[in-house]
């Protein structure tokens, strides 16, 4: 079956986009010259674009687009001695250039956020029912990506889907808000996007009944005591890390006046568990690999019936002790393959 | 016929006067401590051909290759044209005869630590800007001595040198993008000066503490701490050793750019032409400081010399070091 799409050149999208930008923010991965962690090297990140030239497609970024939905630092509200204000949210609706394991991804923080127990996230719903996908195709794996492992790799879940060629751009347009943007300017040519078949790092997950409650116990973990250096870089590169922290701030001039924000956090940092009275818990780097493992393919799964990680490989890409996630996985399925066997 | 040298001339062409007779070293310098090995095969030839067949790795980070007879210099001179070229010419040092090996070698060859090629905590390209530096000074008979490192770790020891330089990040803070998990804050406590601090769960930062070593933003997760792109630099003046008051060179000027280095090197030239003291067979720059005074010295080091809003220029300097003559094992009555 032929699916109709638009072709057209950069400059004629660029057109597009700047039509658009009057009632949406437009986000895609872009560089950040000079910005990145060492000296004379890019950051590449989410932000607003104005141009197609300004997206980076032929590289992965290095953060992922949640912080577009779930900012990293939120004023939730503002308050006095008697009462508390909601800040108000930007009018614009939101446009996001994103690859299938982020749109995937952002399923996961939807669950999360709006489908975990009774309360929806007012904040994230606000924010989320602004977004329309932009699928950027994604054919060729990254290195560390095991999407297709962790059924990242696809999705239909979008409005446009777009193969970036220099340029020029192809698109399936499925949304009808956009449709006719294209219809005056585009080529009309037979466009499916492609997705990754195959990636280098494949990843045997062990299923949920498979997992007995020693394995948290297990001497695997122990390994990763003397390894992680507990920086949390897995965690804030994560799609689908949501984990946060409430921060009351009184401001310094007149304390009784203040407001409450919100921070992500993350389950390998200093302080994630702190409680009152001093307690904390998993002390233990390597617990708290073993925590955010499990999380990702046990309690998420056994809770919503999908693992969490979507095998992006951020984590993999990101951590300066070369910590590999999928390949702690593997171990974890050889480890408890391996005591499937003693048993017998 | 008896072997007749000039040794002046000998020496200024980078040979070295060696404790055997009739035998020479040769020191061949690398600019920024870098190169391509396929230059190791020209010092590997020399070395077997005309040497002792072995190759001193120099402190400054050249090759001195010894045991070679005088009688060869010219003939080593023409085999090591490709280094010359592809080390110096090509950078655009001016050497007029790259036939006619060195000439000069009293300031020395600038060394440089790895730098950011390869080093996380290098904030600059090393090599590069040494061999801006090499461009800028040489050939030169002054002997001054010049190191750059990429971090205040100084690796290279720029603070033995009578141009130390050491870059600096300006560090800048997007706090929407902490997460207050404090890595930078406690890092900088340990590792550094504890220029940042803690608060409403945000960070602080004390310029006036603040080295520019950039660990903060190495520390940083979610690239909160970012390096402003443009480049700054510590300048380190009048560190040695030697017989006489050996001391450790200080910071001069901070928060500079390239150029303002290359300047400050250039003009110092010419404060030496001037104040050096000619009845001494060779007379290094710090001595001439300490002769002059550190202000005179500052303001040939600054003739015209733009500095940007974010420089720094030391009001004086305490070089201290000790001296040997007032070394505490010197009894008086002897």
């Amino acid at each position: 079956m032929k699916n109709m799409g638009f072709q057209l050149q950069n400059s004629d999208f660029n057109k597009i986009l700047n039509e658009l930008k009057k009632e949406y923010k437009i986000y895609a991965p872009k560089r950040f010259e000079k910005r990145g962690t060492f000296s004379d090297t890019d950051m590449i990140r989410y932000g607003e674009i104005d141009s197609v030239e300004e997206i980076v497609w032929k590289e992965k970024s290095e953060y992922s687009p949640k912080e577009i939905i779930f900012p990293i630092t939120q004023t939730l509200f503002y308050f006095t001695e008697e009462e508390y204000k909601v800040p108000k949210v930007d009018d614009k609706k939101i446009i996001v250039f994103l690859r299938p394991c982020d749109i995937n991804g952002v399923r996961r923080l939807d669950t999360i956020f709006l489908k975990n127990g009774e309360h929806e996230d007012f904040y994230y719903k606000r924010l989320r029912e602004k977004v329309k996908f932009v699928m950027i195709e994604c054919k060729e794996s990254f290195e560390n990506c095991f999407c297709v492992s962790m059924n990242g790799n696809y999705t239909d879940n979008y409005s446009i889907a777009v193969r970036f060629e220099d340029g020029q751009v192809t698109l399936d347009v499925k949304d009808e808000d956009f449709k006719g943007l294209f219809n005056k300017v585009g080529k009309e040519v037979d466009f499916t996007p492609e997705y990754v078949k195959e990636n280098h790092v494949k990843v045997e997950v062990p299923e949920v009944d498979k997992m007995p409650l020693e394995i948290f116990n297990h001497e695997m973990w122990k390994e990763y005591s003397e390894r992680c250096i507990a920086c949390g870089r897995c965690n804030v590169s994560c799609i689908t890390c949501s984990c946060f922290t409430t921060q009351d701030i009184p401001y310094e001039d007149n304390p009784k006046a203040g407001e409450r924000r919100r921070v992500w956090a993350g389950c390998h940092i200093d302080g994630f568990t702190d409680m009152a009275g001093g307690h904390s818990f998993r002390k233990e780097y390597g617990s708290r690999m073993r925590f955010k493992t499990l999380h990702k393919i046990y309690d998420y799964k056994k809770r919503f019936e999908e693992n969490m990680c979507v095998g992006c490989g951020r984590c993999d890409d990101r951590c300066p002790e070369y910590i590999s996630f999928s390949t702690c996985i593997n171990k974890l399925n050889k480890v408890l393959k391996e005591e499937e066997k003693d048993e017998e | 016929m008896g072997l007749d040298l000039n040794t002046k001339k000998v020496k200024k062409n980078a040979y070295r006067i060696t404790k055997e007779r009739g035998k020479t070293a040769l020191r061949i310098r690398v600019p920024g401590g870098h190169l391509e090995a396929k230059y190791l095969p020209i010092i590997k030839e020399i070395a077997e051909e005309y040497g002792n067949g072995t190759i001193h790795i120099t402190i400054r980070q050249g090759f001195e290759i010894p045991g070679i007879p005088f009688e060869k210099m010219e003939e080593i001179n023409r085999k090591i044209r490709p280094i010359i070229e592809g080390l110096e010419l090509d950078y655009g040092v001016k050497i007029d005869d790259p036939e006619g090996g060195y000439p000069a070698a009293g300031t020395r060859n600038v060394s440089a630590c790895i730098g950011n090629k390869v080093c996380r905590y290098a904030n600059y390209e090393t090599t590069e800007l040494a061999r801006k530096i090499e461009k800028a000074i040489y050939p030169n008979h002054y002997h001054v001595k010049i190191a750059l490192t990429g971090c205040p770790n100084d690796c290279i020891k720029a603070h033995m040198q009578d141009f130390g330089i050491v870059g600096m990040a300006d560090t800048q803070y997007d706090s929407y993008r902490c997460i207050g998990c404090e890595a930078c804050v406690k890092n900088c406590k340990k590792r550094a000066t504890g220029a940042l601090t803690f608060k409403n769960g945000k960070v602080k930062k004390d310029e006036r503490r603040c080295i520019g070593c950039g660990e903060c933003v190495l520390k940083c997760p979610t690239g909160a701490w970012t390096r402003n792109p443009k480049k700054f630099y510590k300048l380190l003046i009048m560190g040695r050793t030697g017989k006489k008051n050996p001391r450790l060179a200080k910071p001069f000027l901070e928060w500079v750019d390239e150029d303002t280095i290359i300047k400050v090197i250039k003009n110092t030239y010419e404060y030496i032409d001037k104040y050096i003291d000619r009845s001494l067979p060779k007379e290094h720059v710090g001595y001439i400081v300490d002769r002059t005074g550190f202000n005179v010295f500052k303001e040939y080091a600054l003739k015209d010399v733009e500095l940007g809003p974010k420089a720094k220029v030391a009001e004086y300097i305490d070089f201290r070091g000790y001296k040997y003559e007032k070394d505490a094992f010197m009894k008086e009555e002897e």
